[in-house]
């Protein structure tokens, strides 16, 4: 069997000191939240450390206040996904809490946890008898990227479901490190490598995720997967519409799984804005937003099939965040 | 329920098995939880890997990382200096070849010449913890020549580029041909009316038990006894003697509890042989559990399949003829593949009147996992190629595809063109309970949706065993003893229920309720022999042997009743714990005065019903089984995605001694057809499996499971015990073909190859689209250099009325 390796358990009672104690470690230790991620990480070798850090004291609450709204880290994904104030006025962040992975394990995986999941790759979600006999690669115990071996970089894909949707939410996280707290928008937590995936620092922990509210504001997220039980994203779109009647007043298009990072559709949004969402507007917008979309051979389904799938999506989750909180203003051709 | 139209084909020998009345049966069909139940829901059921006697030592085995390698040198030293590193072995240890097949002995527990694939067993080592054992194996140093892999059926019937897989079969890496006709093929062309052609491809897939394969051993005494987690614990003991050296007798096989088989654990395996090996050099207990990703590698899971058939057909459907060839993708060994390759062609006739027909198969071996048998055994893929072929004739000639396969439906009691006999067969029934309850013939039109209907037939055990030998193919001891009942046999119940059948019919026997029976099962020291788990044949075989069994208990217990009742023996009945006036407990103290210690004993061995040519011995069964099945889905024409809305199947158990039990099964069936048709893949990339784990290896889960509907149809076999015959595996077959039917209804596409994932939903609509065939699927059959055929004579029309008036 597979087992855990051994391993320090540390239970500090508040961030800061969690903090202090990562800063003190290094790379031999790591944060466990809920841990759905971590443990067959461990178990497989693709992490080695041995002292663990718990995060249990972070709170569990979602507060709502008149304008801005803040959910802690520690809160469950399966508790943000039947949260009511969220659902009305975070309808996408609220999906996509409620499309990761499969329902015991939301019960025990958290949104801060979400947010900072670890890039995936199908060479090197193995075990270590497996990646050996693949040959390492770059992102562990290994010098090339078995994806693009000619690249000099990692091509892991950022696999959160959250993140995308809290990005195109204009989010913005708590982090407590050792010096003390500030706040990053969520746009900046991401860096376009599939190694070094998050701009933070490594000590600092996430302990809350607030979203801005505003009454015209609608959300969807849509997410593409082989298994709607259980799987990983392999293509996803999160969208946010700020809506003046009919026309588009502000928006934002995130795409998931499509690159080593949240991949925001920045050409569509500009398209979009002052526009009415007819169908050949919206179909126009999911060209745009599909273009910089570049799926490699390292994740469920083929690449190429993953790549003409981000169009649907994009088109999908305008549709879904304009019938969120209301009929729908788009209407799609075909189905 | 289907009244039979002719006598049995050949009726039965023991005036014993007969079908009782429903309305006198008190346990046998009625839905009773298993005897176990308890014991598994609570977690107190001891599987291989929950024993830790004292003192185990853990192993940890070496795996090739090469998919085809020669092995220049093994070095242990480094290993054997890890502090704890108890004992390592290599293939030095134990060099004796085996292998489940008598023709195909070309495993060793452990290589140390040449790897085959990438999972294949270098050394193994013993330590006092698993992580030593792991890190011990991680420092032995293996020197490898590194040769071409040969990955593909293509690849495998071209020269090598470096050299074979295995050292036999050939041409190239051929390890098998098959090339048989029955009847005149030829002259079955030339009558029909419409020829049509298809290719079809079946991926591989493997059997996904929830528990790991685990074996535990110990040596004490001179003796090895090992627990594992088998479906056949008498092959086990036969490899353990080969490959040890010992004598059966020096070594006992235990079944331990089991979490699922599905055809994966009916090879003898390595991990097996080298506990027992390291129990026997060490001393101390051995235990072995394979991680997630061995278990992909153990495999013996479904053969990847390409498939070409013919068949000629008159202008109303009926069928003149079929030609039908397979190209297997074997793996690097040869487990079951031989008779895997047979399975290809075989039944193929026991659901349709097939006057003339021609059968070419042929095994490759490729640097993959051997591939072996999995639920159908070789079976599914030709009915998944045949119910689509069929399909697609129907629409060529304007019929309805359910009218055209109705025409062509096999008779009950009749023999095939190849020999098989038909006793029951519910087809007919099982169709029409379909039909009804989907509204398939009613079906409303909507975009993107359709439904797909197809039937299936599976054997009730294999009509011949493994090896050669006379032995009855299930015995049972039945032990009476102070009131207390204990019934011996070697059946290995993995999860299916044999143990609750056992119990079901002796009980129902003896006038008492299954948890009053004691069950001592699977365990080659203390139960008669009964040849493992495996052909759906345990119910069939060990039930008749343990009705046989139990009717003779039962007459000793009537005698001794009778006696002291001073009655007729004919006239004391035997029902809710009471022989006639008696409790069961006075008479069976009576009738151990009467006739000392109170045992009894029953065998089945199969009709002898083999077809007069070489290869007969695949195919035969007492009894075949039959299902049909209506899948309901929607398609989405962007995506390519399929939701499957819901399964209606029928299947004709014969009798369902617990209909709980065969729900259970179909059902189970039904879901793991499902995964196979849509998602399943055993795929590899360089050579590696591409997603050895439970999460990258795609198959349903509960939440993508839908509504399954099950008819139980009883057409009372008259020779399965009270008529019953399997439900184990037939419910799966008819799965994949109907849903590819309902893809092809709901999108205008055919998708010819299994998995039907979505890239190939919207490939086969873009080719649609660009006006090129409808379809995705393999284009073309290889040129394989089969053998020229061996002709047999179909059977004498009269052969089985002659043989009954004998």
């Amino acid at each position: 069997m597979l087992r855990l390796p051994r391993f320090n358990y540390l239970q500090p009672k508040t961030a800061r000191e969690a903090a202090k104690m990562a800063a003190g470690l290094g790379p031999s230790a790591m944060f466990v939240a809920g841990g759905t991620d971590l443990f067959p990480k461990l178990k497989r070798r693709q992490f080695e450390i041995d002292t663990l850090i718990g995060l249990d004291f972070l709170p569990r609450e979602i507060r709502n206040g008149s304008a801005e709204h803040s959910i802690d880290a520690g809160v469950t994904l399966s508790a943000a996904a039947h949260n009511a104030h969220l659902n009305e006025h975070f309808t996408g962040y609220a999906q996509a809490a409620g499309l990761v992975s499969s329902p015991p394990l939301r019960n025990a995986g958290t949104i801060g946890g979400n947010l900072c999941v670890d890039t995936r790759c199908n060479y090197y979600d193995m075990t270590y008898e497996w990646r050996k006999a693949a040959g390492f690669c770059l992102k562990k115990d290994g010098d090339i990227c078995l994806v693009a071996p000619s690249s000099p970089r990692c091509w892991a894909v950022s696999s959160s479901d959250t993140a995308p949707m809290a990005m195109a939410l204009e989010g913005v996280v708590t982090l407590v490190g050792v010096d003390g707290e500030r706040e990053v928008p969520v746009a900046s937590l991401y860096r376009d490598d599939g190694i070094e995936y998050m701009a933070k620092q490594p000590s600092e922990v996430v302990t809350a995720l607030r979203l801005k509210g505003s009454p015209n504001t609608r959300s969807a997220y849509v997410k593409l997967r082989r298994r709607g039980s259980i799987d990983f994203p392999v293509a996803g779109a999160a969208v946010a519409l700020q809506l003046d009647g009919e026309v588009v007043s502000g928006c934002r298009i995130v795409l998931s799984a499509v690159a080593s990072y949240p991949l925001e559709a920045t050409a569509a949004e500009v398209f979009l804005k002052g526009k009415r969402l007819e169908a050949d507007v919206v179909r126009e917008a999911a060209e745009l937003a599909a273009k910089p979309a570049k799926p490699l051979d390292n994740a469920d389904l083929s690449h190429f099939w993953r790549k003409r799938m981000v169009r649907v999506v994009v088109e999908q989750a305008l549709a879904r965040a304009t019938t969120n909180g209301g009929a729908s203003v788009v209407k799609l051709s075909g189905r | 329920m289907t009244e039979n139209p002719l006598p049995p084909a050949r009726p039965s020998t023991s005036p014993a098995r007969r079908g009782g009345e429903s309305a006198d049966l008190k346990v046998v069909g009625k839905p009773l939880p298993k005897v176990d139940a308890a014991t598994k829901v609570t977690g107190r059921a001891v599987y291989a890997d929950d024993m830790l006697p004292a003192r185990t030592l853990h192993c940890k085995i070496l795996r090739s990382p090469h998919p085809h390698a020669r092995i220049l040198s093994i070095d242990t030293s480094a290993a054997r200096r890890i502090p704890g590193v108890i004992a390592v072995i290599t293939g030095a240890d134990l060099p004796i070849k085996f292998g489940i097949l008598p023709v195909t002995q070309d495993e060793r527990a452990l290589e140390h010449e040449k790897v085959r694939y990438v999972g294949d067993p270098i050394a193994a080592v013993a330590a006092t913890e698993e992580e030593i054992a792991a890190a011990a194996c991680d420092a032995i140093n293996v020197e490898y020549e590194v040769l071409e892999p040969v990955m593909s059926i293509d690849a495998a019937l071209q020269p090598p580029k470096d050299e074979r897989v295995q050292d036999y079969g050939g041409p190239n890496n051929v390890h098998k041909f098959v090339a048989l006709e029955f009847g005149d093929v030829d002259d079955g062309f030339s009558r029909a009316e419409h020829v049509r052609e298809d290719v079809f491809f079946f991926q591989g897939n493997t059997h996904l038990p929830m528990e790991q394969h685990s074996a535990i051993a110990t040596f004490v005494d001179g003796k090895v006894t090992l627990w594992s987690s088998t479906q056949v614990v008498h092959y086990v003991h036969r490899a353990l003697s080969k490959v040890l050296e010992l004598p059966m007798n020096r070594i006992r096989v235990i079944g331990a509890a089991h979490g699922g088989g599905f055809g994966g654990k009916t090879d003898p395996f390595a991990h097996e042989i080298i506990v027992a090996k390291l129990a026997m050099l060490t001393g101390r207990p051995v235990k072995c559990t394979l991680s997630r990703e061995e278990v992909f590698y153990a495999h013996r899971g479904r053969h990847p399949v390409l498939m070409w058939v013919r068949t000629g057909v008159t202008r109303e459907g009926r069928i003149t003829a079929m030609h039908f060839r397979s190209a297997l993708d074997g793996g690097a060994y040869g487990s079951y593949g031989v008779a895997s390759t047979f399975y290809t062609g075989a039944l193929q006739t026991v659901t349709y009147d097939i006057p003339a027909y021609r059968f070419e198969g042929c095994r490759v071996f490729t640097n993959k996992p051997p591939c072996g048998p999995k639920r159908g055994h070789g079976t599914p893929q030709p009915r998944f190629a045949l119910e689509l072929h069929l399909e697609k004739i129907a629409r060529d000639l304007g019929l309805d595809p359910v009218d055209l396969k109705r025409r062509n439906f096999v008779k009950p009691y009749s023999r095939t063109v190849n020999w098989l006999r038909v006793t029951s067969c519910g087809l007919e029934e099982c169709t029409e309970r379909v039909m009804n309850a989907s509204g398939y013939q009613d079906r409303t039109r909507r975009a993107g949706h359709g439904m797909g209907f197809a039937i299936s037939s599976y054997m009730s055990g294999a009509g011949t065993a493994i090896y050669w030998n006379d032995m009855p193919h299930s015995e049972v001891q039945i032990k009476v003893d102070r009131g207390g009942i204990t019934v011996f046999c070697g059946a290995m119940d993995i999860g299916q229920g044999s143990d609750s059948v056992l119990a079901s019919i002796v009980a129902e026997e003896l006038g008492l309720q299954p948890p009053d029976i004691r069950l001592v099962t699977a365990d080659t020291d203390t139960t008669p022999i009964d040849l493992g788990s495996y052909s759906s044949r345990v119910t069939f075989m060990a039930g008749n042997a343990a009705l046989e069994a139990a009717r003779k208990m039962r007459a000793k217990l009537v005698e001794a009743a009778a006696a002291k009742m001073s009655r007729d023996p004919a006239d004391v009945e035997v029902t809710d714990g009471r022989i006639g006036d008696l409790s069961f407990e006075e008479a069976s103290i009576l009738a151990e005065a009467r006739f000392g210690t109170l045992t009894s004993a029953g065998s089945y061995t199969p009709p002898k019903i083999a077809g007069p040519f070489k290869g007969s011995g695949v195919g035969p069964s007492p009894a075949y089984s039959y299902s049909a099945c209506v899948v309901d889905l929607d398609a989405d024409a962007r995506t390519g995605l399929v939701r499957v809305n819901k399964v209606w199947i029928a299947h004709d158990v014969g009798r369902a001694i617990n209909p709980l039990l065969v729900e259970g099964q179909v059902e189970g069936s039904v879901y793991m057809g499902l995964g196979e048709a849509l998602m399943e893949e055993q795929a590899f990339r360089k050579g590696l499996h591409k997603w050895p784990s439970m999460l990258e290896y795609k198959s349903p889960t509960f939440l993508d499971t839908p509504e399954i509907e099950t008819f139980i149809v009883e057409t009372v076999d008259p020779e399965g015990p009270y008529g019953a015959k399997e439900a184990g595996q037939g419910p799966l077959l008819p799965v994949p073909p109907a849903l590819c039917a309902a893809v092809f209804d709901a999108l205008g596409v055919w998708i010819d190859e299994i998995p039907v994932t979505p890239e190939k939903v919207v490939e086969a609509l873009r080719r649609k689209e660009k006006g090129e065939p409808a379809r995705y699927g393999p284009p073309r059959f290889p040129s394989i250099p089969y053998p020229p055929v061996i002709k047999v004579e179909p059977p004498p029309k009269d052969l089985d009325a002659a043989t009954a008036a004998i």
